[in-house]
Formats: structure tokens, sequence, C-alpha cells
């Protein structure tokens, strides 16, 4: 034996990740060791502070290795082969560290709930008992929601650039259980809350049992964690083999769980429902983005070779996910439920996407790849969607956010201002033109086309125009329905969810009318290196 | 010695832990058929472990491991929880959100 080799990291490469990991643990050590009163302050600035030097740092990454250039690599495996930064590693990372940054935003929001924040003030103390009141007076609030939040983060950031099943699998875990407490901290129906946290734990737990063994078996097949070795394995093989076959299959359950695609969807609704708004405008845009990151690494880098053994699969996974997604939302009451069964609607048009998986070689220049289309799509949806729902949370009434339709009614007379915002939201999910919706949708429709998957395009036409009658449905409720009993008020946010909603709405027009610029980047940088 | 048996010893026990947690009503007992899956997939990567001549599957459990009991904690907090709120620790109770 010559010794111990330390592994090789490249520190400066993998510091986005780093950064956000730091800024989580410092936030646990806040929490032991700064007084109460001053926590708040200090958490929300050190996140922000930390996710923006993320965000430059990853810039800096991004113009030191230029995916988009004609470099031989185009990227880096990094980390012993942990971890490959590459033009879609780097614009997930980017995209989510942005989406995180208004997410803090959300966390913090104070003026809604009369200068507390939207968590649970003790999430100890149980539900309507004398200790809940005395924390709910003492005006206590759970600060630790900021270091949860940055450890799914950096979970999050590690998914998509994960180049071995081993690396995936921690990612997965590390992004899904602080998810899991955040659920269940709402400060308001907290019956409501724990129950979705409960059910978003066991289904969630489920599934990764079967990512696992699904891992298992892929190993065993291909005799290596790592991606370009599994790749190496799959394209030399001759015909079939169960092992292999059912470890895609298993692992696949995993991945389309945490993108909540039909059958593995049934948490979506419940958990988007009972979760903490602003918790559920993080998970509804971050979750999806991490997750279809890591699946069109996983499926495209790794098992891209034997395409044909599971394209059929992918294929009945998207068009059940968009036909259910679209026709259980329309017979929904609570905006929430309508949101997440859109986005089940949603996750089954990025899958369309997906299935335009084609060798690099059959790629006429100049036009979109799966890739290309499913970040754009991402892009579009996180941000419209990351707006809608902080526009859920300014509906309230005495008892909080008022999320049954039925209040909804007559909104638009209330405050023209929300409801025209909204309905605006709304427009662009169901891809009106001249919104991000509707380039984003013809980005993923014009790949999955181009690969031969017309079938799935059409069917996904059609479920756009049923989700378009449930998106205009809402809208009629809004302005020409006459409000019932008192109607429903708008408490006016501070600054912190108001930029979310002027963000989120203006990435909505900007990229619906000018979404040349992106499309161009994407097109660039949407290669994988292997 | 061949890893046949390992790994369909695995496979049963993955499958017990599966259907498990679609049938059993204790969020506790759901939780603990779980953790058997996880298990089998750590005979699992051991079996292939050995099988492929490499220790990239040991590791893989160990990670596993580690998951399996940070896992352990969450939920156990969660589902202690909702125990404390509703006296029952029944995943058919806790039925507010539907539909």
């Amino acid at each position: 034996m010559n010794g111990f080799q330390a592994p090789k990291i490249e520190y400066f490469t993998v510091s986005p990740i780093l950064i956000v990991l730091g800024v989580a643990v410092l936030g646990v050590l806040i929490e032991a060791f700064v007084p109460r009163a001053r926590r708040y302050v200090v958490q929300v600035v050190l996140a922000m502070a930390g996710l923006i030097a993320a965000i430059v740092t990853s810039v800096m990454v991004f113009s030191r290795l230029n995916p988009g250039s004609d470099s031989p690599k185009g990227g880096s495996i990094v980390a012993e082969g942990a971890l490959a930064v590459d033009g879609p590693a780097l614009f997930c990372w980017l995209l989510l560290l942005v989406l995180a940054l208004l997410a803090v935003m959300l966390f913090a929001e104070r003026r809604l709930e009369g200068g507390v924040t939207s968590f649970a003030g003790q999430a100890a103390a149980l539900p309507g008992t004398e200790a809940e009141r005395q924390a709910s007076t003492q005006g206590l609030e759970h600060t630790e929601v900021f270091p949860l939040m940055m450890f799914a983060v950096s979970g999050m950031l590690m998914f998509p650039a994960a180049n071995d099943m081993l690396t995936m699998f921690v990612a997965l875990e590390v992004l899904s259980l602080p998810l899991y407490l955040l659920c269940g901290l709402a400060r308001r129906r907290r019956l409501l809350s724990q129950e979705a946290a409960m059910k978003y734990f066991l289904l969630g737990a489920f599934s990764s049992g079967f990512f696992v063994y699904g891992i298992a078996l892929v190993y065993g097949y291909a005799g290596s964690m790592g991606f370009a070795q599994i790749a190496e394995a799959v394209s030399g093989q001759t015909g079939s083999d169960g092992l292999l076959l059912g470890g895609i299959a298993l692992m696949a359950v995993g991945l389309l769980f945490k993108i909540g695609a039909v059958p593995f969807h049934s948490w979506t609704p419940d958990v988007y429902q009972g979760a903490p708004t602003a918790v559920t405008a993080f998970m509804a845009a971050s979750t999806k983005v991490a997750a279809f990151g890591a699946l069109l690494r996983l499926f495209y880098v790794a098992f891209g070779a034997n395409r044909n053994e599971w394209l059929p699969m992918m294929w009945i996974v998207a068009i059940l996910t968009m036909v259910v997604g679209s026709v259980l939302a329309l017979t929904q009451t609570d905006v929430k439920r309508l949101l997440a069964y859109s986005s089940i609607a949603h996750a089954g048009f990025i899958l369309t996407g997906f299935l335009g998986i084609r060798s690099l070689a059959e790629v006429p220049g100049g036009s979109l790849t799966g890739v290309s289309g499913v970040l754009f799509y991402l892009t579009t949806y996180a941000l419209t969607t990351m707006a809608a729902f902080a526009l859920v949370t300014v509906v309230r009434d005495s008892a909080g956010e008022t999320t049954a339709l039925a209040r909804w009614q007559g909104l638009g007379k209330e405050s023209p201002l929300v409801a025209g915002t909204f309905a605006f939201l709304l427009l662009a999910m169901a891809g009106i033109p001249l919104t991000s919706g509707f380039t984003g949708k013809w980005a993923v429709f014009a790949a999955a086309q181009s690969a031969g998957a017309w079938p799935v395009v059409i069917v996904a036409v059609l479920a756009s125009a049923v989700a378009a009658y449930f998106y205009v449905k809402v809208i009629v409720l809004m302005f020409f329905s006459e409000p019932v009993g008192e109607g429903p008020s708008v408490t006016s946010p501070s600054i912190l969810t108001g930029s979310v909603i002027v963000i989120g709405t203006a990435a909505t027009l900007v990229l619906g009318v000018v979404p040349g610029a992106l499309i161009d980047l994407l097109g660039r940088v949407g290669v994988f290196i292997r | 010695m061949s890893p046949t048996p390992f790994v369909v010893l695995s496979a049963i026990l993955f499958t017990i832990g599966a259907v498990g947690v679609l049938t059993r009503r204790n969020a506790i007992v759901v939780f603990m058929c779980v953790e058997l899956m996880l298990n089998a997939s750590n005979l699992a990567l051991i079996t292939f472990a050995r099988a492929n001549g490499n220790l990239e599957g040991q590791i893989a459990a160990f990670f596993v491991m580690v998951v399996a009991a940070a896992e352990v904690v969450v939920g156990l907090a969660i589902i202690m929880t909702i125990f404390r709120t509703r006296r029952s620790a029944s995943v058919d109770d806790a039925s507010l959100l539907k539909y």
C-alpha cells in the first residue's frame, strides 16, 4: 500500500453547493446562540446573502467552464466523478437559486399574519391548547424554517448535477427530508398541515425505497454506480436484461414520484393544500426543477442507449399525467388543490418534452433538443407558479387564507389588481400566446414532435384545451360572479411578497413576448457531458 | 458461491416491506415496512458488490443506513406530532384532505 490518497475536490466549481450548505449549518448555529428577538433578522439576511453569493459564484463557474462554447468538454466532472457540472446542471443551479431567493422572501413575510411569519409559533405545542395560545400571544415563531429550506436547496442543487447513483440518492434525501418537516409547520389549520406532512413523508419514504432498490439492481447489472460506466454497460448489451429493466423501472418510480407524475401523483393535491402556502410555492417550483434535471440526466446519460425499451413506458406515463391532471382539476373547489392538479398536468407537459430524446447526430442545427425544451418550460412554469401561490397568500379573511374557490367569487370587484394578475398567471398556465406558458408549451411540443412522439403531442394539445377550460372558469368566477356574503378581502402584503409577485409576473410576460434570448442560451447549454 | 439466493432473499424482503406499507394501518408499522425495504436494498447492494468484485455497493449500503437513520428522526417526529394531536397513529384517521 502506498498510503492514503486524498480525494481531489474542485472547490471552486462546487462552491455554490458548499455556500448554501454552509449557510444552512450557520443557520443551525444561529438558532443555538443568537437571542430569540434577533434571530429572524439574522436568519433572513444570512439566507439571502448566501443565496446571492451562490448565484454570483454560479455565474463565475458558468463563465469559467463556458458550456455553450465549442470547447471539447463544455463542462467538467468534479469531486472524483460524483458531480457533473455542465450546461444543464449550471442552468438548473441558477434557476433553483433564484427560485430559492424568491421563496426566502415568501417565508420571511410577516405583515400578512400581523407581525409574525406564517409558520407555527411553536410546532411542539398541540393545536387548540393553552400552550399554543401562549406561543401565539408571545409572538413566537420558528426561524428554523430558513436553515431547513437551505438544506433542501443544497440537496436540490446536487440532484440535477449528480453523476452517480449514490450521489443522486443522497441528494434526493437531502432535498426531501427538510421539505417533509416544512410541510407540517403551518400556523393556521395545523391539523391539515400535519396530515400533509405525514402523507408526504410516508409516501416519499416509500418511493425512495423503490429508488434504492432500483439502484441496487442497476448496480448489479452494470457493476458500477457511475453514469458513464452504466452507459457503457447499457450500450454494450445484447438483448434485454431483467436486472437492468427492473432497475430502470424502480428508479423511475422514485423520480416520477418527486415530479408528481401519474400514477405517483396522489400526494400532490393533499400536500399542496395542507402545507403552508409559502412552502407550497417553494416545493411546486423548485422540486420540479431539481427532479426533472435529475430525470433528464439519469435517463439521457446513463440509460440513453436503450431508450427504445423505456420510452414506451414514459409515453404512457406522460399521457396519463396530462389527462388525469387536467380532468381532475375540473372538479376542484379549492384554489391550492386546483393549482396542485394543474401542476400535475404541467408535469405531463414537461414529460412530453422529455420524450424528445434523440442522439446528438440526429439533431439538425438550431432546433430545440428535449433538454432545452424541458429546461425552458421549467423556467416559465416555476416562475409563474411561484407568483400564483404568492397571490394566494394575500387573499384572506379573519381565519387566514381563503382558499375555497367559492369565496373568490367577485374578487375582481374587490381588488381588480390582484384578480387581474391572477387571471394573467392562469392564462399563462393555460398557454395563451404572449405569455411564457405559450412559448414553453411550443418548446416542449416541438422537441417531442421532432423525435417522433406525435401521438403524445396530440394528447398534450387536447389536454391543454381541457386545462384552459378550468383556468378560464376561475377567471369567470373572479370577474363575472357576484361576491357571496362579505366576499373575499385582499390584505396588502409587505414588499417581500409583493416583489415575488411582481418578479414572477414580469418574468411570465417577458418570456412570453421576447423568449429568444433564453431559447438561444438553452440551445447552447442544453448538452450533457458524459 | 452463487449470489442468486441472496438476491432472491432481498427481493422477498422488499416485497414483504412494500406489501406491508400498502396494507398496514399504523403509521409506525408502515414506516417500519419502509425501513425493511431499505434494508432489503442493502442486502442486494452488498450481494452485488461481492458478485461484481468492487466496493461501491458496500459503500452505498453505508450511505443508505445513514439516510435511513436521518429518515427515522424526521419520520418519528412527524408521526409523534400527529399522535399527540389526534391520539391515534392510524393512517386511515388522518383524512381531512381529500378529493
